[in-house]
């Protein structure tokens, strides 16, 4: 118990040290973002116009089908792609190139197969050049965390789908992110594995303050964690509407008013599927 | 042919208590008999053809291990190969390992810098895609020239025969990291030249661990052409020597030993590699 207590304050004190911006800068926000490229001499717009503003501490879930653009508004803000034109900002100034403070869980978890649990935990904190004794600390906490104590010495390859993306959202944490910008991150996992890792993210989340931006083809899920889901629709890539979701947490997926939500959304998405078609 | 007698006593002298390794133990002596099972064979033909023919030119199994002993430890012949072998063992290993560790310390960062420096790529590879197909061979004669009649000539070829596995390799598994790991880098603060060190390295490891291997097996491929550029000491100079004195037993004592020499080396490297790749499924 204690323990965890000491987590929970150790985790909020890297946020509250940040420089705050003033309380109404959003964290993000991303102003009329277009992406587009050129597949055989062919443009292809993956993304027209986004815009979404995020404040600190919500969960978003990006929602849409393959092809929507949600993973490329995703890597836009991750730093790993540059918009063609518009503007994405965090904390007002403009996002160039990935940073420790925009970390990035991947579907297919991205760990280095070269080193420990511990290790990989590590690598961002040994990146920036803290100090071993620090390291050493940051690690054992966030292991802890996410509960792999038992696998600290243990390479990826021996790990389960779901301990590796434990390691994947300990490392990001550990590096002191303050969005965490998740790809489809349990989309490769069980169904068991998967609701345990959405209660656990939730879990984080409500304990830290953390902001997440979480990207998602399953309806269920984007409704079960997010604040906010922004739907998305292909052809070009687009957001077509944000909803706030207010079902009181933790969500009953089974309620007649997750249902209601869940119809709603269902209907939303396949009316583009319908026009895509025709 | 020493390697045989040395099974049996290994097995033997198992102790009873270790009987759940009984099986891990008869494994490794079923493996060590299979191994040695066709060079038993050929040894065998090998004897049969040549043994009792006097004028056979190619000598019965019999007198070259004579020879090998006169050549390890002498008293036998008391000629001027007589216990001369550690010399030349000493002479062709510092050679070896020399031109080896010369070909590791500029293919690796040349390796790495091609594989993941597009200007270096534009720079470097076509040059070396044309230089390696040249055989060490054909260096020989620019060698002595170079470097002059000696050791220095010896290393450079070494160095030569060593340098494009190694070359290759690595640029190899520098292209072929997953793009990933260097998002992955990025976003946790890793960026630039520290991602040589940090992601590049690591995992091109196995590959450039294949690329070791070869290249020391090159190494001593090419050890014997290394040592005709005039040096009086080395397994390939005796063999050249022998040869010019039709003293074929010589000749086949100096293969022998520069294949035991070449497969205990390659282990060394294979064990230290296994070591360093305990994470890879495909090694450890």
């Amino acid at each position: 118990m204690t323990k965890a207590w000491m987590t929970e304050i150790w985790i909020t004190k890297a946020w509250m040290t940040k420089p705050m911006a003033d309380a109404t800068v959003p964290i993000l926000d991303v102003r009329n973002v277009s992406k587009s490229f050129s597949v055989n001499g062919r443009t292809v717009e993956a993304l027209k116009g986004a815009n979404l503003t995020v404040n600190r501490g919500e969960f978003i879930c990006l929602l849409g089908a393959s092809g929507c653009g949600k993973s490329t508004l995703l890597r836009i803000v991750a730093g790993f792609e540059t918009a063609t034109a518009g503007e994405p900002l965090m904390w007002d100034r403009p996002i160039d190139g990935p940073a420790p403070s925009r970390g990035m869980v991947f579907q297919d978890y991205g760990l280095f197969p070269w080193l420990s649990v511990r290790d990989n935990i590590g690598f961002g904190p040994k990146s920036r050049g803290r100090p071993a004794a620090e390291i050493r600390d940051t690690v054992a906490r966030y292991i802890d965390v996410v509960g792999l104590q038992r696998f600290a010495d243990a390479y990826p390859h021996q790990l389960s789908g779901g301990m590796k993306q434990r390691v994947a959202i300990a490392r990001v944490l550990a590096n002191e992110a303050e969005v965490v910008l998740m790809d489809e991150p349990f989309g490769a996992l069980d169904a068991m594995t998967r609701e345990r890792l959405q209660d656990e993210l939730l879990d984080l989340w409500s304990r830290t303050g953390l902001t997440v931006l979480f990207v998602t083809h399953a309806i269920e899920e984007a409704i079960f964690l997010a604040d906010r889901v922004v739907v998305m629709s292909p052809s070009p890539g687009r957001i077509d509407a944000i909803h706030t979701i207010d079902l009181a947490r933790r969500r009953d997926v089974s309620s007649p008013a997750f249902n209601d939500v869940r119809r709603m959304l269902s209907a939303q998405l396949h009316s583009h599927h319908a026009r895509t078609a025709a | 042919m020493s390697a045989a007698p040395l099974a049996g006593p290994a097995a033997v002298t198992a102790p009873p208590a270790a009987a759940a390794r009984a099986p891990w133990r008869l494994e490794r002596l079923r493996e060590g008999l299979l191994a040695l099972a066709i060079p038993a064979v050929l040894a065998l033909i090998w004897h049969l053809t040549t043994t009792g023919r006097p004028y056979s030119l190619i000598p019965p199994p019999a007198e070259v291990w004579t020879a090998l002993v006169d050549l390890a430890v002498g008293g036998i012949n008391d000629d001027a190969f007589s216990a001369t072998l550690l010399t030349h063992l000493g002479a062709s290993l510092s050679r070896v390992f020399g031109g080896f560790a010369l070909a590791v310390l500029t293919a690796l960062p040349i390796g790495l810098l091609i594989g993941r420096v597009p200007l270096m790529r534009q720079l470097l590879d076509p040059m070396f895609q044309i230089l390696r197909p040249v055989p060490v061979t054909a260096w020989l004669p620019l060698a002595m020239i170079l470097f002059g009649l000696g050791p220095r000539s010896a290393y450079f070829l070494v160095f030569l025969g060593a340098f494009y596995p190694i070359l290759v390799n690595t640029i190899f598994g520098v292209r072929s990291v997953e793009p990933r790991l260097f998002e992955a880098a990025a976003m946790l603060g890793c960026r630039g030249s520290a991602q040589f060190a940090r992601v590049v390295l690591p995992a091109a490891l196995p590959s450039i661990f294949t690329g070791l291997r070869l290249g020391l097996g090159f190494a001593w491929v090419v050890i014997v052409v290394g040592e005709m550029t005039g040096v009086q000491t080395g397994l390939g100079a005796i063999i050249m020597e022998a040869r010019q004195l039709s003293r074929t037993e010589i000749v086949i004592c100096g293969m022998i030993v520069i294949g035991i020499a070449g497969f205990l080396s390659d282990r060394i490297v294979m064990l230290i590699g296994r070591r360093l790749l305990a994470w890879s499924p495909s090694h450890g």
